[in-house]
């Protein structure tokens, strides 16, 4: 995939009236552009044709359980945080059929369904979400087993990042260390600088095809201003975050908090709607669902993405095992910030806050962190004493 | 009489008894047996003893009108049967149905209720033991109670 | 990393027999419909059964493992997908996937006394264990089976349980939650067998398998008797839709069953074992 070169090396700037030439050169190597645009007044992830479909001119004030978009004085083409869908809806999609069978009563023929391949651009992936595409990469491709069709759908995959200078209300990368500045695992990473009159990209390369994306267009290296301007843009970025958390020893925590009274504190406001997973750039889960024609003589498999909120996922003979909304928002809360880092080798939170803003009744996990820190006797920190890893 | 004393003493029931007290309650004890079919003790009946089984095996069963027997437990080598003689009315509560050819030692319930209220020291020593095992039992019988293995959809919701 | 193959993709098998164990069991035997099968299974483990149009379920394998070409599986006709493979009939198909999850540890037993306790259904994944061990009999030292159902009508395997109890080299318990007057054996719950049954404490291997309440009053009786409790392992069940850690529903804490389990040592979730909901 994307190899760390460039990174640490020159940066470049581009105009923004480059920035269209920047995705023809892309489109024009195969791949098909995915990226932000506006749809039910909501941000959302979509094929777009260039830079006229982003959400130019617009921001968004997110809060728990609110979100709305404003207009913006400029016309920044990234001046926005993340939306409630996520991108693996285009590499793991929510539906996947994963054979048909024939039978003739009592013979079975199975037919795999051949993976698809598919060449996406994802234009504008933020910090955040290239950590949870890393995140999805080790689940799907690194384990004993691996998912032939995430496999195919992400063989060969565009990342054009795009560095958070306008994080929204329920950010929290930063704490955990996957923003708002990426790290790896792109080709271009872009940083926009709009400010009086200038509106200019930073660009670095981080692999090779990116860097031959960026011999196509009209570009400089960038002055010791310009970079400077960015490096101040993402730095002032870490701490207008809405949210923090301190995730020392998080995995412990949690562990130690099993039976922590607060869940049921939780528990009485959780509506059990499964949002928080659905709007996740992490959960994985699925489950698959079995159906047959009417005449019986074709059956198929398909799977879907499921949520550890419902009562159906952790029916075993006879019940459930979670029966409660305590239990179920326990796992999922014990899954992302402690079990995961067993499973994983990562935290499976990586502060994109979407669980926070779309949740219908703003349950915050960052404020349940602070919750059972603070009833251990921690004194709740300020931003500025909690720094990313 | 030093053989009967010898298999209390061999009784896991009376593990680790003090000499002194054996002494006492060997003069209560007597060696019984019983064929298969004989009943130890039925419900209803005087509880005026106890048994401490030696071999063999006996249920313990309560009858249910139109339904006979229903077993609740069964005895073997090594268990005491029967605490109904320590507190009035002094009755049994099930009956005690042999299986097989059963030895075992029977301990009079009048003997040995006189001699725990002279000497309460080994009447709270008898009372332990006692209540060791019906902490057993009725940790057994909640188990049973919870149907473990009972038909799980019979049992939700 | 696996060859390029799709692990959800079954394998056809066909049915060989279906037999009628008890009044809600059954056990299937299964050959493959193809030439290949599936790789050979470990005592423990589970296959993936896929009923034509009607779903797939995790069921632990019941068979003889040095016979791995013929799969045995009994399971309890309880929803929908097993009871539609009760009304299976020889030559059907069906798919399978597997096997898969950790398994007892017999070969790392050896030297030690056995004993296998099992609850109900559990008796079918802990049979292959048994089969391991009888068939390298000598290198063990007491083997015993305690077993506990909820009436004599739920006893699983009963010819073969009389053929083992008949052995000088093992011994056979069985007990029952109820019986009635016709019932000649033991009356009780299977921890209770557990103060009596000869084993060296100090020196055993235990393997449990049945309902979790059963598993966790077994494991006191024998912490009871001075084992350690990573000695004692334990077989799990939680749902399960693709039992290759991809799907996420089989967690326990930390772990996936269908990888890390089904059978753990006990001390490795200890922790996790008394808290509710998890």
């Amino acid at each position: 995939m994307c190899s760390e070169k460039g990174k640490g090396e020159a940066m470049f700037t581009i105009d923004v009236s480059a920035f269209d030439d920047l995705l023809s050169a892309i489109k024009a190597k195969g791949y098909a552009l995915l990226g932000p645009t506006i749809r039910d007044r909501v941000v959302v992830y979509d094929q777009i044709s260039g830079s006229k479909d982003l959400p130019i001119g617009w921001s968004d004030r997110q809060e728990g359980g609110t979100y709305r978009l404003n207009k913006r004085k400029d016309q920044a083409f990234f001046g926005y945080s993340v939306g409630p869908q996520t991108w693996k809806k285009f590499l793991y999609p929510d539906h996947l059929k994963l054979w048909e069978a024939h039978s003739d009563g009592s013979r079975i023929e199975i037919e795999p369904a051949t993976p698809e391949s598919r060449r996406y651009a994802l234009i504008g992936i933020r910090p955040c979400e290239l950590a949870a595409l890393a995140i999805h990469d080790r689940i799907f491709l690194e384990g004993p087993y691996l998912d032939p069709h995430y496999q195919a759908l992400r063989a060969d995959t565009f990342l054009l990042a795009v560095n958070c200078t306008e994080p929204g209300g329920t950010c929290f990368c930063h704490s955990m260390g996957s923003g708002p500045a990426v790290k790896q695992g792109f080709d271009l990473a872009l940083t926009e600088i709009v400010e009086n009159d200038d509106h200019y990209f930073l660009v670095n390369p981080g692999s090779d095809r990116g860097a031959e994306i960026l011999q196509e267009v009209v570009y400089h290296e960038a002055t010791a201003e310009e970079t400077a301007r960015a490096e101040k843009a993402l730095s002032d970025a870490e701490y207008r975050m809405g949210r923090y958390m301190d995730i020392d020893n998080i995995r412990e925590l949690l562990y130690r908090n099993l039976e922590h009274p607060y869940w049921e504190e939780i528990a009485k406001r959780c509506l059990n709607c499964a949002n928080c997973t659905l709007v996740c750039p992490t959960c994985f889960c699925s489950t698959v669902e079995d159906s047959t024609d009417l005449s019986g003589a074709s059956a198929s498999r398909t799977r879907m993405w499921d949520s550890c909120f419902t009562s159906q996922f952790s029916y075993i003979h006879g019940g459930s095992v979670r029966q409660s909304a305590m239990a179920r928002y326990r796992q999922w809360i014990t899954h992302k910030l402690a079990s995961w880092q067993d499973q994983f080798g990562t935290s499976g939170c990586v502060g994109c806050g979407r669980c926070i803003t779309w949740c219908p009744v703003g349950i915050d996990i960052t404020e349940a962190v602070w919750a059972l820190r603070e009833s251990e006797g921690e004194t709740r920190r300020e931003k500025t004493q909690l720094t990313g890893v | 009489m030093e053989d009967l004393k010898k298999y209390i003493a061999e009784h896991p029931f009376f593990e680790n008894m003090i000499p002194e007290y054996l002494d006492t309650i060997v003069g209560c004890a007597s060696n019984v047996r019983f064929n298969a079919g004989d009943f130890l003790f039925r419900e209803g009946q005087t509880a005026n003893q106890f048994f401490l089984i030696r071999h063999g095996k006996v249920t313990l069963e309560i009858y249910v009108p139109s339904r006979g027997p229903f077993i609740i437990e069964t005895a073997e080598a090594g268990d005491v049967l029967g605490w109904s003689w320590l507190f009035p009315p002094y009755r049994w509560h099930f009956d005690a149905r042999v299986q097989e050819l059963t030895r075992a030692i029977a301990m009079d319930a009048t003997c040995l209720r006189e001699k725990k209220e002279a000497d309460p020291a080994l009447g709270y020593n008898l009372m332990q033991r006692f209540a060791r095992v019906m902490e057993q039992r009725l940790q057994a019988t909640r188990l049973q109670l919870a149907d473990v293995y009972g038909n799980p959809v019979a049992h939700s919701r | 990393m696996l060859p390029q193959v799709d692990p959800m993709l079954p394998t056809l098998y066909q049915i060989e027999k279906v037999t009628k164990e008890t009044e809600d069991t059954f056990t299937l035997a299964l050959n493959p419909a193809q030439t290949d099968g599936l790789p050979p299974f470990q005592p423990g483990q589970f296959n993936m059964l896929y009923i034509y149009g009607v779903g797939e379920v995790p069921i632990s394998i019941s068979g003889d493992p040095a016979i791995p070409r013929t799969l045995v599986h009994t399971t309890r006709a309880v929803g929908t997908v097993t009871r539609a493979m009760k009304q299976l009939k020889k030559d059907q198909q069906i798919g399978i996937r597997g096997p898969y999850g950790s398994h007892w540890p017999v070969t790392e037993a050896i030297g030690d006394d056995i004993v296998l306790v099992a609850g109900g259904i559990g008796l079918a994944p802990l049979r292959p264990a048994l089969y391991q061990v009888l068939a390298m009999r000598e290198r063990f030292g007491k083997v015993v089976l305690l077993y506990g159902t909820r009436t004599p009508e739920d006893i699983l395997f009963k010819k073969e349980l009389e053929n083992w109890r008949k052995r000088f080299d093992l011994e056979v318990y069985v007990t029952v939650d109820r019986a009635t007057g016709n019932w000649y054996g033991n009356v009780g719950v299977v921890p209770s067998l557990i103060p009596k049954a000869p084993f060296d404490p100090h020196q055993t291997t235990a393997m449990i398998c049945g309902p979790e309440v059963m598993m966790r009053f077994t494991v006191h009786a024998l912490q009871n008797r001075g084992m350690a409790t990573q000695n004692i392992y334990v077989s799990m069940e939680r749902n399960m839709k693709c039992a290759i850690g991809l799907c996420g529903h089989c967690q326990l804490g930390p772990t996936f069953i269908c990888k890390d389990g089904p059978v753990y040592r006990f001390d490795v979730i200890e922790r996790l074992f008394d808290k509710r909901e998890l």
